[in-house]
């Protein structure tokens, strides 16, 4: 008996074999296309330009040639690739620390504290948070124009610090971790707002801290529009950098005048190191991603 | 309120609010003074029409309004789908490997992606040469079409942004009770009946902040066609866009009113939509 009932449930009709097929295909399409171009990119740095465009798509050239095509990169226009990665590293790295350093108080005071004008900053920072940061790349470049600060790190740096996501990261962080009752028994016992900020509600702030941080710096290092307007030459950070190097593949610029010239697997090489932090952290922090992705439906 | 307790919350947004100021307000002010004066005088709305009597104004709102609209259908429905499914998968193992591999190529954004994709779609070298052969197409410069280029760019933006958002989607329908579903099974409702009755109507909310947010990142369209420009000699023109349009007004032409002009107008469109979100959609009910 028992055994003609599981049978009966794993039974399954011709209509839900053609579900699952189409399911199955759907999914393994998709994967295709999410991940192969990645599986790509990966590979074809290790191919010359003759194997990248004869041999499969999909194969592995050498770990010499992988050499040769790191040398090619390195050192073009006297190693300006390692220039421009550092300069990626710089300014992430600063509006990062400057980010933080507003952005975790801001929070904490939206969420924990009575102040004239909270609602109407809490508001302002929902609405400008929503809309894409492109949106204000050119007004910016005018302002920063007019203000003389055109080619000036700090011309990157300082919008880069602005990052009303992470106060909104933050000020959701606070009002739901943290209780009013916490910081006003430690009120009570005589520690100042300072001390209650710096004792009570830091050390609780690490996940916040950690998000707000990962967020910033993926945002700052993947921005092309706003460096792209605001510095040049020697100061340009890697995303930019790219599309010079561009200018000097003969394969995509057939005239192109430099006697430097940029192979196609050296191009994807560039292209593979400049996401590289990016998907090294991708990997490693998914959790991460997502609450902070639904950060804004957690508070019902 | 405790006036020592407000005095310190003025200091800790102290540094937000001068960023605010100085990189979300002030610019957008200056980019109005700027859009309503030439050489310092005030001239109405004299840029506004100038600027959107310029022969390249229409083409590059209809290339941007196309993409958008292809953009949004395409993730609207293939971004509910893929998520209805990977929530329907019962092998746990499989499930999260699906959504990591959607959402990986989150990774690879802005000038990285398009190169990526310039090697994709350039049939000498891509991975699926075999499949634009047999579409007709031989070279980057005919895949790169003026015609094609909705269709590629939202490939493009498909690509590095659908895994987010499917990851977020796939989260919404776990928050779906399971005593819901397991009353809709005893029912007798299938899978796709399930999915049309009581899943897509609890996902609303996160389909219309997905529509949102893209349709005002759609219309801000700038590094694709920009780096598609250099790639292809200005096959793809380097006005294709709006924003490309403002780049070339300051640019090109030194003309900072102009490019103002344009700017606002997509400032407006952005803060609009925005604007709406936060008062009529529930998402961000924060107090």
């Amino acid at each position: 008996m028992s055994d003609i009932t599981l049978r009966r449930r794993r039974a399954i009709s011709p209509g839900q074999w053609i579900g699952r097929a189409l399911v199955a295909i759907v999914l393994i399409t998709f994967a295709a296309f999410f991940i192969l171009p990645i599986v790509w990119l990966v590979l074809a740095p290790t191919k010359s330009n003759s194997q990248l465009l004869l041999d499969g798509p999909f194969s592995f050239g050498s770990f010499d040639q992988l050499a040769a095509n790191w040398d090619q990169l390195f050192a073009f226009g006297s190693g300006v690739f390692t220039t421009w990665i550092g300069n990626s590293v710089f300014y992430s790295f600063s509006a990062l620390v400057i980010t933080l350093i507003v952005s975790i108080p801001a929070g904490y005071a939206l969420a924990l504290i009575e102040f004239k004008g909270r609602r109407l900053l809490l508001v302002t920072t929902l609405i400008v948070m929503l809309i894409p940061n492109t949106a204000l790349v050119l007004p910016i470049f005018l302002e920063l124009s007019a203000a003389r600060l055109i080619g000036s790190p700090l011309a990157v740096i300082l919008p880069f610090s602005f990052f009303p996501f992470g106060v909104y990261l933050t000020y959701i962080y606070f009002s739901t971790a943290v209780s009013r009752d916490l910081l006003n028994a430690a009120r009570i016992d005589g520690a100042g707002e300072l001390r209650v900020f710096g004792q009570v509600a830091m050390p609780l702030a690490t996940p916040v801290i950690a998000l707000v941080g990962f967020f910033s710096f993926v945002a700052n290092w993947n921005n092309y529009f706003l460096p792209f307007l605001v510095v040049g030459g020697q100061k340009i950070p890697v995303q930019v950098g790219l599309s010079n190097l561009l200018a000097n593949v003969p394969a995509f610029n057939p005239t192109t005048a430099t006697s430097i010239v940029i192979e196609l697997p050296t191009l994807a090489l560039a292209t593979l190191l400049s996401v590289a932090p990016i998907l090294i952290i991708f990997l490693f922090a998914q959790r991460f991603l997502v609450e902070g992705m639904t950060a804004g439906g957690t508070k019902e | 309120m405790n006036a020592g307790q407000s005095r310190y919350g003025y200091v800790f947004v102290s540094g937000y609010t001068l960023l605010l100021l100085a990189f979300g307000l002030l610019p957008t002010l200056y980019a109005i003074y700027l859009a309503f004066t030439r050489n310092g005088a005030f001239v109405g709305f004299d840029n506004f029409v100038r600027v959107f009597g310029d022969y390249r104004f229409l083409p590059a709102v209809a290339h941007v309004a196309l993409y958008v609209v292809y953009w949004l259908v395409s993730l609207i429905i293939f971004v509910v789908i893929l998520a209805l499914i990977v929530h329907a998968v019962r092998v746990r193992w499989l499930g999260n490997a699906a959504r990591f591999l959607f959402y990986i190529p989150g990774a690879i954004a802005g000038a990285s992606s398009v190169l990526l994709w310039l090697f994709v779609l350039d049939p000498s070298v891509s991975p699926v040469s075999a499949l634009l052969k047999s579409m007709g197409y031989d070279s980057l410069v005919s895949v790169v079409a003026v015609g094609n280029l909705p269709v590629v760019f939202t490939v493009i933006a498909f690509w590095a942004g659908a895994g987010g958002w499917i990851v977020i989607m796939y989260g919404a329908l776990n928050n779906i009770s399971g005593d819901i579903m397991e009353a809709a099974r005893i029912d007798g409702a299938g899978p796709v009946q399930t999915a049309w009755h009581i899943q897509l109507p609890m996902l609303t909310k996160w389909i219309s902040y997905m529509g949102i947010m893209s349709l005002a990142a759609g219309t801000q369209l700038f590094v694709e066609p920009k780096i598609l420009a250099q790639a292809t000699k200005n096959v793809v023109p380097e006005d294709y866009s709006l924003n490309q349009l403002a780049y070339l007004y300051a640019f090109r032409q030194n003309d900072f009113s102009g490019s103002a002009a344009i700017s606002i107008v997509l400032l407006v469109v952005a803060l609009g939509l925005s604007t709406i979100f936060i008062f009529r959609g529930r998402l961000f009910d924060s107090e």
